[in-house]
């Protein structure tokens, strides 16, 4: 008994300790650090928290790389309401987004009306953009949110379109990431465009496989998929049309604080988005969900097989 | 960084949802039924391997593997397994909460006198009344000290639940983060620690009362007098 009470008590005396010494070499994680980061020549790449925008900020990070320009890579940070945040604060210098989500959440009240098409999209986000930082040359490659039933509930429901959901959405549930709850190309533009206002909301992941199995299985039966998830192929669903474009063009765009950027990364990134399709894109993002390959490995394929390295 | 989420008396209206008393609610009750389920399976065969002396191996060795596992990854497992809902969030927390309770029984019912188990059987009690009537109430200060340790985890590791769609507190942490909100996920982690040092609070009051005053030297004066 003693012995187990010692070792026991061992064990707990090492935990506090590095636990403790874990406190200690940690900085506030909150603490702003305008700028500092970005100093020293690297540039640091950040990405939120789903595959397509892993693999995405990999291919940036190898292109930039294999230009000569030093990397570092803080992957998988969140949401839009957060990286947005570190990019302000210099905590991180570039990132792969999407144009019309990124509008949408830099304008107040969702994006200007009758901006739907890639150019007017860019346009308008040029007008929005944070002081400090800039767009570069946006991609071919789109990926808009959805909102996508299965099979047997589009055919249940007759459901083709978000519209179609109005009259039925009272007995349905939707899954999404959290953020979904409150912003507005989520339940708020949901309401306010199309009027349609879901029996429950559960919090999931972004286009990740809990939302997807949770469709799957029933435990949901709308959720927001990604439109180049090849999940959506495969499980045969039905993605619902969107005729009042809430969701509007979602080109891949490199998004860059100014004081990163120069001829030398401006070029490797815009070499990436000239190759980068809705095709291509989706089959290699299938590599690293479906085929569960390392999204560097994925990112190294896709630059050598478009002769970018 | 601030305190307005916690203090916004909107937040603590009752019945609103996603509102602090809705989830404190729901916390509670997934830690509730997470210990009522521990209990069930840990304190009958805790106080089997005690009584018996089998088995004991078992109850060590499973306790201690138990208390490895992360709560996070097994929830993800299961809910791998058995897709979302109440299920797979209950079985991570009774595997939290299961080592604490089987080891703390197993280990006060092994420090029962033997004396007194031998005087008690002298007596002619039977098997079970030497359990009920001596070793469960004097291996209970021990076996309620490991309920409220398992208490404790259970209020902090109930969090977990929101990470796959339920409610609970953790709802404010993982919003919060979402959208960048602190203050809201400042205002979860204030609610999840005063909530599990008041129910500590509460289990250390049970605690004097369901624990024979013969064992925990009070009110010695009153024993001594009746006899």
């Amino acid at each position: 008994m003693s012995r187990i009470r010692m070792v026991g008590a061992a064990v707990t005396g090492i935990a506090l300790a590095l636990s403790l010494a874990a406190c200690g070499a940690d900085e506030d994680p909150l603490a702003q650090e305008t700028g500092a980061a970005s100093s020293g020549g690297a540039v640091t790449v950040g990405s939120a928290n789903f595959a397509e925008s892993e693999l995405l900020a990999e291919i940036y990070s190898q292109a930039l790389e294999s230009k000569g320009v030093e990397v570092k890579r803080s992957f998988n940070i969140g949401a839009r309401e957060l990286y947005l945040k570190a990019l302000n604060d210099g905590s991180i210098d570039l990132l792969p987004e999407y144009n019309g989500a990124l509008l949408a959440a830099l304008s107040t009240g969702g994006a200007p009306e009758g901006v739907s098409k890639p150019e007017d999209v860019l346009g308008a986000l040029k007008k929005v953009l944070p002081a400090g930082t800039e767009v570069l040359e946006q991609s071919t490659a789109e990926d808009k949110d959805t909102l996508t039933v299965t099979a047997e509930t589009a055919a249940k429901h007759s459901l083709k379109t978000i519209e179609d959901l109005k009259a039925v959405a009272g007995q349905l549930t939707i899954g999404a990431g959290p953020e979904w709850g409150e912003r507005y190309q989520g339940l708020k533009g949901l309401k306010e465009v199309y009027g349609v206002e879901f029996k429950e909301f559960k919090p999931l992941d972004a286009g990740g496989p809990l939302t997807v199995n949770a469709l799957k299985g029933g435990q949901i039966d709308v959720a927001n998929i990604f439109s180049t998830d090849s999940s959506i192929v495969t499980n045969k669903f039905v993605v619902l049309e969107d005729p009042k474009s809430l969701y509007l063009a979602e080109n891949i765009i490199p998004l860059i604080r100014t004081e990163a950027k120069n001829d030398t990364v401006a070029g490797a990134l815009n070499a990436v988005s000239a190759k980068l399709t809705t095709e291509n894109l989706t089959s290699y993002l299938a590599q690293v969900q479906v085929d569960k390959k390392d999204t560097a490995t994925v990112a190294k394929a896709f630059l050598t097989e478009n002769g970018l390295v | 960084m601030n305190f307005s989420y916690l203090f916004d008396p909107e937040h603590w209206e009752l019945g609103v949802p996603g509102g602090f008393p809705q989830l404190i609610l729901s916390h509670l009750g997934y830690s509730a039924l997470g210990l009522l389920l521990g209990v069930i399976i840990a304190l009958p065969v805790g106080l089997y391997i005690g009584h018996t002396g089998r088995g004991s191996f078992l109850a060590i060795n499973a306790g201690n593997a138990g208390r490895s596992l992360p709560t996070l990854g097994l929830l993800m497992l299961m809910v791998t397994l058995l897709g979302l809902g109440l299920l797979p969030v209950l079985i991570a927390l009774t595997v939290l909460v299961v080592p604490p309770i089987l080891t703390s029984t197993y280990a006060g019912m092994r420090a029962v006198d033997h004396g007194v188990v031998d005087a008690a059987k002298g007596m002619g009690m039977r098997p079970l009344q030497v359990l009920f009537r001596v070793e469960f109430p004097m291996a209970l200060p021990v076996i309620m000290g490991g309920f409220r340790s398992a208490a404790l985890q259970v209020i902090a590791t109930a969090t977990v639940a929101a990470s796959v769609g339920l409610g609970g507190l953790g709802r404010l942490l993982i919003d919060g983060l979402a959208v960048n909100d602190y203050s809201r996920v400042l205002a979860g982690a204030v609610v999840v620690a005063v909530l599990a040092v008041a129910l500590d609070l509460i289990l250390a009051l049970v605690q004097r009362w369901v624990v024979s005053p013969g064992l925990s030297g009070r009110r010695v004066r009153r024993a001594t007098a009746a006899t």
